[in-house]
Parts: structure tokens; sequence; C-alpha cells
């Protein structure tokens, strides 16, 4: 891949004292969110893109920091100088949202009015939630509409709000391997995925801080059937097959297939770093998003709202079966009704859902297609 | 004579289309048709293609496009959404004539078809000379070309007339792209390499 990593980064914090009302109906009294930022504001400020994460995801992009050279960010490939997200050209910002577990308010941080940590008593947020906690980021930074709003997954879905919530704010918009909301299907993995954490009996109904410990065990679930929804069929058989790790069957239950130990390995890691409440919120938000059901529905009524000069790239992944292209096309088909100016990519790439993490000159060509046009 | 970005059917069809139309563009390639409408005409474009390389290019161009095959008809779209629906040299490649017709009636008020005319002349001879013509407008060998439908100008004007597709227009073109002219229309079939046909639904 031509291009360069932006190389050593820094996080920055910044605390928000006004209060923030929830879709849930609660508010949250006051509040920091983490985020780091790469290449330079220009004059103008009209050179700013917003990567929005996805579930496990954070505010470390790119880069990586001084004393942690390995700790390399999520969606490095794609972001520096001469990479799709050029830092030549464009001033990028990484956010880590409400109810994360990287250094934003979350579940984990201590609830002021109790000096513990909030638990279970943090509310639930909503996609809409973290477009507004962005949207007074970007004004304390300055920006008054974002050159781009891009994200993949569930961060699609925040980059999707944006253009609806802030219309006037959003000059363009990519949405990548993502849904306008989710099926039956996905609402039923993630209730798996919760069922496993709330059903752990370390979790102490999501006040486990206090007891010294994690839902560790269920945590690890949740990741591994997560993953195993992120990956495509094929590249799992590709990837593992039916090897075995010592050459025969066992006759146990112990790890036997190549596959098991890799599902273990990466329940394991997750778990040990994530929190489960923040997984508990991440799994609702994509659950409840749905930017169409105050109209009823209809996504063409509510993607209307979108400015008519907002430019939309929107990309899906062939092997893609948790968010397949069918469902970014339903965007499309809303965008094509509304008049808007929107490009559509299917790109086939078999790394199933993570394809959108992945490194591939015709994904990487398009995003950077979409980029070079957008004008500052 | 120098024609449009070296495609004479660009000429006539950008002719057709007015300052500000909406225009969707089948099988739009690289986008060129679209740039230049959009540079020219200030049109509202966009563009169909399902091949990778294509959409990359389209999108380079700065050409709003969507991947998608033509043969799964055009379900994105909704009725009467465009003015103009143009399919350029991209009809003789598709399986479901009637079918992409229908659906270019459906989705924009008018259609802009062009196609090579496997009866042009020089194909004719090419065929009696015992080989499949290879031409300007024809410029694949036979074990390569994306071509699925072999037809002429007297054949798509049949097919129209089935259809009840009324013709608005017609322009008829040499292999240099220059235009031919008869009253006669069995020799227009015989000296035409490349058609462009206006179409609409029967008022």
């Amino acid at each position: 891949m031509p291009g360069q990593s932006v190389g050593v980064v820094q996080s920055q914090r910044a605390h928000f004292d006004q209060a923030l009302p929830l879709r849930s109906g609660g508010t949250l009294p006051a509040y920091d969110l983490v985020y780091e930022t790469y290449g330079a504001l220009n004059a103008a400020k009209s050179n700013a893109i917003l990567v929005c994460h996805a579930l496990s995801g954070h505010h470390h992009v790119a880069g990586h920091y001084a004393d942690a050279p390995s700790n390399i960010g999520w969606w490095d490939n794609i972001i520096g100088p001469g990479r799709p997200l050029d830092t030549d050209r464009f001033f990028i910002v990484g956010v880590n949202n409400l109810g994360g577990c990287h250094g934003s308010t979350g579940p984990s941080t201590t609830n002021p009015a109790t000096g513990k940590p909030w638990g279970a008593d943090f509310p639930i947020v909503a996609v809409s939630d973290w477009v507004e906690a962005q949207a007074r980021l970007a004004d304390r930074l300055g920006i008054d509409s974002w050159a781009a709003v891009v994200g993949g997954s569930l961060g699609g879905m925040q980059a999707l709000r944006w253009t609806i919530s802030h219309p006037e704010r959003v000059r363009n918009a990519a949405i990548i391997a993502s849904a306008p909301k989710l099926t039956a299907q996905n609402i039923a993995f993630n209730d798996v995925a919760r069922q496993a954490i709330l059903t752990d009996p370390d979790f102490h109904g999501g006040h486990y801080y206090e007891h010294n410990t994690r839902p560790v065990r269920g945590l690890r679930l949740a990741r591994m059937l997560g993953h195993i929804t992120y990956l495509s069929d094929d590249q799992m058989g590709e990837k593992f097959g039916r090897e075995l790790r010592n050459g025969s069957f066992s006759f146990d239950y112990d790890v036997e297939f190549e596959v098991e130990s890799y599902l273990r390995y990466q329940g394991d890691k997750f778990a040990g770093y994530f929190d489960a409440n923040t997984y508990l919120l991440m799994t609702k938000a994509l659950d409840y998003f749905d930017p169409a059901r105050l109209d009823g529905g209809d996504l063409t009524k509510a993607l209307g709202r979108s400015h008519p000069d907002t430019g939309f790239l929107i990309a899906s992944f062939t092997t893609d079966w948790r968010f397949s292209p069918a469902r970014s096309r339903e965007i499309v088909a809303a965008l094509l009704a509304n008049k808007r100016r929107v490009s559509y990519a299917e790109i086939d790439l078999n790394f199933g859902h993570d394809s959108f993490l992945m490194e591939d000159a015709q994904y990487h060509g398009i995003v950077d297609a979409f980029l070079r046009n957008v004008k500052l | 004579m120098t024609h449009t970005l070296g495609r004479p059917d660009f000429d006539v069809i950008a002719g057709w289309i007015e300052p500000g139309h909406r225009v969707l563009d089948l099988g739009c390639g690289d986008g060129a048709l679209l740039k230049h409408l959009l540079e020219t005409r200030g049109v509202q474009g966009v563009g169909v293609d399902f091949e990778p390389a294509n959409v990359l290019a389209a999108l380079r161009n700065g050409v709003n496009v969507i991947q998608g095959n033509l043969e799964n008809g055009l379900t994105d779209f909704a009725d009467q959404a465009f003015d103009h629906v143009v399919l350029s040299r991209t009809l003789q490649t598709v399986r479901h004539t009637e079918g992409i017709l229908r659906e270019m009636l459906r989705v924009g008020r008018e259609a802009v078809v062009s196609f090579p005319n496997f009866a042009y002349w020089r194909n004719l001879r090419s065929v009696l000379d015992g080989r499949m013509p290879v031409s300007e407008d024809l410029p694949y060998q036979w074990y390569d070309s994306p071509n699925v439908r072999f037809f002429t100008l007297l054949d798509f004007e049949a097919l129209c007339a089935k259809m009840g597709l009324t013709v608005r227009e017609r322009r008829v073109l040499d292999e240099q792209g220059q235009p031919v002219e008869s009253e006669d229309e069995r020799e227009l079939n015989f000296l035409g390499s490349l058609a462009v046909f206006r179409l609409s639904q029967a008022a």
C-alpha cells in the first residue's frame, strides 16, 4: 500500500460540563471524551474528517504511542500521508464514544454522584447520543462542518445519523459495511452475546467493579460468538479447515480443532481488556439504531432530511453476511429516491464483515477516489 | 471531424440532453460521457457499472456511480426519476433485452440507446468472407467479445414496434462517425455502423 503511517500520536481529553440529554430519557450531567487527531486543521477549518468507531473500536484509529510502538490504531492502514484518509490534506479526528472503555466517560469511569464506578447505573446511550457528543467536540475544535464523516459497521450508522441529525454539518459521508437498522437475526446474535455476560456469576448486576472481579467468561463467549459472525465461511474454511492441533482426535472437550484454538484465543484476548458493560451498551446501541423509526419505517423520508449537497459513498462487501450488500443497497435506494449524490461500491473481498478493516486495492481505491473529490 | 472523447455517439447523445437534466448512464464505463455532460451541460448524473475497475475509474472522474448488474434490472431506482436513461454500446451485452428497455422507460422519461449495427456492409462482407466482423464499433474477437446479442438497425426497430415504443429520433453513423442519411431503410441498415435511438413510451 502506498503512503505511510501517521507515526507517533497522542490522545487528548475534552471535558464537557453541559448536560447531555439522552435518547433513553435520562441525562448525562457532565462527561469526558478522549480523542486523537492526525494531520493539521486548515485555516478555514474545512478539511476535518470524523472517523466513527464500531463495537469494539475507540479513539486510537491510527499511528502508535511513543511508549507503546506495538499499540497501532485499529484503522492505521487507511490513514496517513498518501493514504485514502490523507493526512497531508485532511485533519482526521477519532473519538472514543460515550459508554466506551478507553477513557471516555462510561460504565467503568467514576460516577461523580457516588464516587464509585458507574457500572450498571450508566445510562444506555444511542447512536444519536454519540452524534450529539461528537457534535459538541466539533464545536470545541471549531469545526462547523465535516469535510466527511466516515465509519464502518456501527461507525457507518453514526455517519448516516450525522447526515440526518446535522445535515448542514456533513459535506460528505462514507458509510461502509453498514445497514439502516439491524435484522431480527442480528439482534438475536447480540442478545445471545448479552445473555452470556448477564448470566455470568461474576457480573453482579453490572457492579462487578465493586466486587473486584469481571465477568470474563461471559465476555469471552460474547466475543467468540461475535467473531464468528464477522468472518466468512469461506475464509474460516481456508484459514482453519478441519485442522487439528495435535493431528488426531483426542476424544475429550479440550481445544482440538484449530478454529477452536483461534476463537478461544480471540475471546481471551478481548475479555482481557474490554469492559463487559461497554459491550452490553454497544450492542444495545446497534439494536436500537433505526433512523426511520419516527418516520414509520420510511427510510426515504428519514433520509430526505439529509442535505441536498451532501455526497454519499456507500460500500459493502460480497462476503459480509452480518451486514450484507442488500442492506447497504437499502440506503442507496433511499438516497437515490431523494435525488442525493450517491455512489455505491460492492467490493469482492473474502473477509466477511471484517473486510472493512482490511487493506485492498479496490476498496482503498474507492475510498481514496471518493475523498479526492471532496472540496475543502 | 473530431468527436467528444473519441466517441461519435456521445456527440449525438449530448445534443439531446438539456442543461440541468437528470441523466442515468447504464454501463457508464469510466464515466467519460457523464463527466462531459456534467462539465458542458450541468446535468445531474448517475452511472451504473458492474466492473470494479470501471466503478473506480468513474469515481476518480468525479462521477457518481452505482455498482450493479443490469441483468438484475434497475430496482434501486424509482419510477420516472430521470429525464434520460442512456445505454451506450451496451445493449448488445445484455441478455434481457426487453427487460432492460422496459426498465429504462420505467425509471426515465426517455431512453437513449446506441448500438453497433451488425448489418453494416463491412460486417456483412466480413461474414461473407468467412470471418466474424471486427471493426471500429465491434472491436472484439468472437472469443473475447462481451456481446451476447447480435442484431441490426432494422431488427431493433422491429423490437421497438413490437414493444410499442416511440422512436423520437434516430441517428445512423458510419465507421468514422459521420452521419449517414438515406430515405431507404435498407440502405441505411447497409451503410450505418452505429445507430443511436431516442425512445419514449407510446403517448
